[in-house]
């Protein structure tokens, strides 16, 4: 089994983080081998930016991406740049509101991860709750791992803010499997 | 232990067996510098086995090598860097570089003035002769306008660098200017300079009769090393004269190369501030508040 | 004070023992269990992490770390910290790796142990900063000026940039020489599992330091307290020694003899010896499906990566592939290669570059199989179909 996983953005919003936490919880809190790299531009924020793991029970090789089975987007530049290896199998999961022309004639997985995180009054967990709406989605790792790997990933004093926004991702994502 | 008397004496005390002679010429001022700094580390009494000797490449360079001491000949410009690193390793060394002005106000400037502006504690001595010397007299940093070298057979058309003026403006603890022509004042203030926290420069104005002086018709030993006494003013004089004398006072000395004590303060050296940071972290509070505040306190 | 090297406080500041770590951090993971109680850097994209993590985890571990005003002055502090005592490194990419090529000579000549991890990115000049390569291969051997050994590692996984760092300032320690941790963009910025060796597996090493009575003391010559070692007693500065290191030709007591063939000649002999003697003991190689295979790949680094998926895909196939991974590049592991050589019909060489461990590999080689280079230039790794088709496989 190997499963490749690409998360994309604007640069600021939390990509690399993401990727990280789905390595982690890959990883460390379960027995598979993982490994995450990214791409960016020169600009610390704004461009698109993308984080990509690679998940395997097998040793990993060559450690880029040679496909994509999950796509997470989380703005319309990002979306338009990284889905042109797409395969007929990869799911698909983006926030309308950050993506709102994702007609691309195949199904999408919805999740308002930045209306999620304002809700709980912090835009800055929109990557946490895409986490847990695209992991739920996906179904490859416990949700149990990845809540480890988010609450070992956050800072301490937001603990609280991020396991919120985690659950409501779950729930988000399990609603969304639901529409299509 | 023998009393030093004699400059014999101090020699034997203080020099290394089997590196005589050395490789300065008739009428150089660089063996007078080594000895003004062996009579201030006798009088400050300085055990020489924590005592670090740094330099880089040059004829001042190769001064740690006649010192019976630890001693890092290092590569051109370089030394101030080295010594940081010794410091940073063991924080109870006392660091000394020599080091000229090819090597240190050339080669080697960003390393001289980020030093002095971390107050980084060890002392610099800079024996400045305008020239390259080691190679024969090419065209140095702090050469004087108009001044012959190989490398400005027509005359220095750059303004020279003022390293003191320079130290003093990044904050260093200590910076003076002499000239290697009288001993008292200048032991005085390598012992001053040593005996300092953070970062302390001295330089030395000094003769070099091959490489200079004789290009630059300065004429024999002795009246090359007078021209020194003759081109040299006070500081406290000259900033008289600069501010209050008169026009022709001004004319008479504004050429002339101010010596004396340049700064002299008490800030806290580099590792001082760094071993609170320690202390900081390790007491669980990472974070200060920014200070807008100019760096340089007096 | 002096640091001390505290294996609580350590693993207190490295935290959990299973990570899932970037490479850069794994390298301050490395050197922090090895004890460097001195890092000088200066930022640089991909290495700067490097620098980060030591800015962050050394003072929490009672060690110092100073950004220095570029990287002469990195890696002069570093030298100059190893002489007061300290285990103590840089981290650099290739155009801070240029300006050290100096000091690295320096470093060398004064048999001053250090360690250099050099995160690779394009080149020459400025190039992609942020994209990985492996163009300073043969820089780490050659840049500077003068005869010298070079000893240099390229880790192919985040473990072995922690695992191989370590191993760094062993060799440095043992054999006085600055050492190379060659990795690259690619790894540098690449997160994948590392388990931090407990306190009891880790094998470190110490410089033998100088303890025979002054008057009888020799700083550059053979060990006076470890028999046959060429490497010398290290006199640390403020023991009472009174050492004078300089980076000019010295004699055994290490006064300058600038004009003597015969102390030139025997001081370059037993530097480089030192390392050369030891040649087959510092071979470290990974070998996959060598015995029945009749091509081979022979990479280092990143490249490694895509290779193993390359000879995976291969043998998956019926193709007789194999895969030898260097883990230490210099000393160039010749007997080795040249082993392989006459047991295989061809070997190919993944790079990051054009052509340049392909050079060792292809004297090893001596003609007695094929040798071709596979590189890759750009910012990117191989992919394992371009590396496919150096195979015939489709």
């Amino acid at each position: 089994m190997k499963k490749e996983i690409r998360i994309c953005g604007f640069g600021g919003q939390g990509v690399i983080l993401s990727g990280f936490i789905i390595g982690k919880a890959a990883a460390v809190f379960m027995d598979y081998n993982a490994v995450q790299s990214q791409s960016y531009g020169p600009e610390a924020r704004g461009g698109a930016a993308r984080s990509e793991v690679i998940i395997s029970d097998e040793k990993i090789g060559y450690p880029r991406p040679t496909g994509v089975d999950l796509l997470v987007a989380m703005s319309q530049e990002s979306f338009d740049t990284y889905r042109d290896d797409l395969n007929k199998d990869t799911k698909i999961v983006i926030d309308p509101d950050l993506v709102p022309k994702h007609d691309i004639g195949r199904p999408v997985y919805k999740v308002q991860a930045q209306k999620i995180a304002e809700e709980l009054g912090n835009k800055i967990v929109t990557n946490i709750v895409m986490v847990g709406a695209s992991m739920a989605i996906f179904g490859l790792i416990d949700e149990e791992a990845v809540k480890k790997a988010v609450l070992d990933s956050v800072p301490k004093r937001f603990l609280e803010l991020n396991e919120k926004a985690y659950q409501k991702g779950v729930e988000a994502g399990k609603n969304a499997l639901k529409k299509i | 232990m023998v009393e030093v008397k004699t400059a014999d004496q101090l020699n034997k005390k203080f020099l290394r067996d089997g590196m005589w002679p050395t490789i300065f010429c008739n009428g150089c001022g660089h063996g007078v510098v080594l000895e003004y700094t062996l009579w201030a580390l006798e009088e400050l009494g300085w055990d020489m086995d924590k005592t670090v000797f740094a330099s880089g490449i040059g004829c001042s360079s190769r001064m740690p090598g006649y010192i019976n001491a630890d001693g890092l000949h290092t590569t051109h410009g370089r030394a101030i860097a080295f010594a940081t690193g010794i410091k940073a390793a063991n924080p109870d060394l006392n660091l000394i570089i020599f080091t000229g002005d090819g090597d240190c106000a050339g080669i080697g400037g960003n390393h001289f003035i980020h030093a002095a502006r971390r107050n980084m504690d060890m002392t610099v001595i800079m024996i400045n002769n305008f020239i390259y010397g080691m190679t024969g007299g090419q065209l140095a940093p702090t050469a004087p306008l108009g001044s012959i070298a190989t490398t400005a057979p027509y005359g220095n058309i750059e303004p020279p660098f003022d390293i003191c003026n320079l130290a003093k403006a990044l904050g260093a603890n200590y910076v003076a200017r002499w000239t290697v022509t009288h001993p008292y004042q200048p032991i005085k203030s390598v012992k001053d300079a040593l005996s300092k926290k953070g970062f302390s420069l001295v330089e030395f104005l000094a003769p070099c009769p091959t490489a200079f002086g004789r290009r630059n018709k300065l004429g024999d030993i002795k009246k090359h090393w007078e021209w020194y006494d003759n081109n040299t003013i006070l500081i406290e004089d000259y900033e008289r004269i600069m501010n209050y004398g008169t026009e022709k006072e001004k004319e008479e000395v504004k050429d002339m190369f101010p010596i004396g004590v340049f700064q002299d303060l008490n800030n806290p050296g580099f590792f001082e501030r760094y071993e609170k940071l320690v202390d900081r972290v390790m007491g669980g509070s990472p974070k200060t508040p920014v200070k807008a505040k100019a760096v340089v306190q007096k | 004070m002096v640091y001390k090297r505290d294996p609580k406080k350590i693993r207190e500041v490295l935290g959990n023992k299973v990570q899932f770590l970037l490479g850069d951090m794994a390298c301050v993971y490395g050197g922090l269990l090895a004890g460097v109680s001195f890092f000088g850097g200066y930022p640089i994209t991909p290495a700067s992490e490097v620098a980060e993590g030591m800015a962050r985890m050394l003072p929490r571990v009672g060690g110092t770390y100073i950004q220095m005003e570029d990287e002469i002055g990195s890696i002069a502090a570093v030298i100059g910290a190893a002489w007061g005592g300290a285990k103590s490194m840089t981290a650099t990419s290739g155009p801070g790796f240029s300006l050290m090529m100096e000091n690295y000579g320096f470093a060398v000549m004064t048999e001053t142990p250090c360690v250099i991890v050099n995160v690779q990115r394009t080149g020459p000049s400025t190039g992609q900063p942020t994209l990985g390569a492996q163009g300073d291969m043969m820089q780490a051997r050659y840049g500077t000026h003068g005869d010298l050994e070079a000893l240099a590692f390229a880790p192919s996984t985040v473990q072995e940039c922690l695992d191989l760092t370590i191993e760094a300032f062993n060799l440095s320690e043992k054999y006085r020489n600055p050492v190379c941790v060659m990795t690259d963009g690619e790894m540098g910025h690449l997160r994948e599992r590392i388990v931090i060796p407990d306190e009891k597996d880790l094998k470190l090493i110490n410089r033998v330091e100088a303890t025979i009575s002054k008057n009888k003391y020799i700083p550059f010559t053979n060990s006076q307290t470890v028999k046959g070692s060429k490497v010398p007693d290290f006199p640390t500065f403020g023991i009472g020694y009174h050492t004078y290191v300089t980076g000019l030709t010295h004699n055994e007591k290490g006064f300058p003899a600038t004009d003597k063939q015969k102390d030139h000649e025997r001081l370059v002999k037993r530097i480089t010896e030192k390392i050369t003697d030891d040649a087959d003991k510092l071979v470290k190689v990974e070998k996959f499906n060598l015995d029945d295979a009749d091509t081979v790949f022979v990479t280092y680094g990143a490249s490694a990566r895509p290779a193993e998926t390359a000879m995976e895909i291969a043998r998956s196939k019926g193709k007789k592939v194999g895969l030898l991974t260097l883990k230490i590049v210099w000393p160039f592991p010749e007997k080795i290669v040249a082993k392989l050589a006459k047991q295989v019909d061809k070997i190919i060489v993944p790079e990051m570059n054009l052509g340049q461990i392909y050079h060792p590999v292809r004297e090893a080689a001596c003609g007695n199989c094929e040798v071709e280079v596979a590189p890759k230039i750009g910012g990117e790794m191989h992919l394992p179909v371009e590396l496919l088709k150096y195979l015939g496989v489709k």
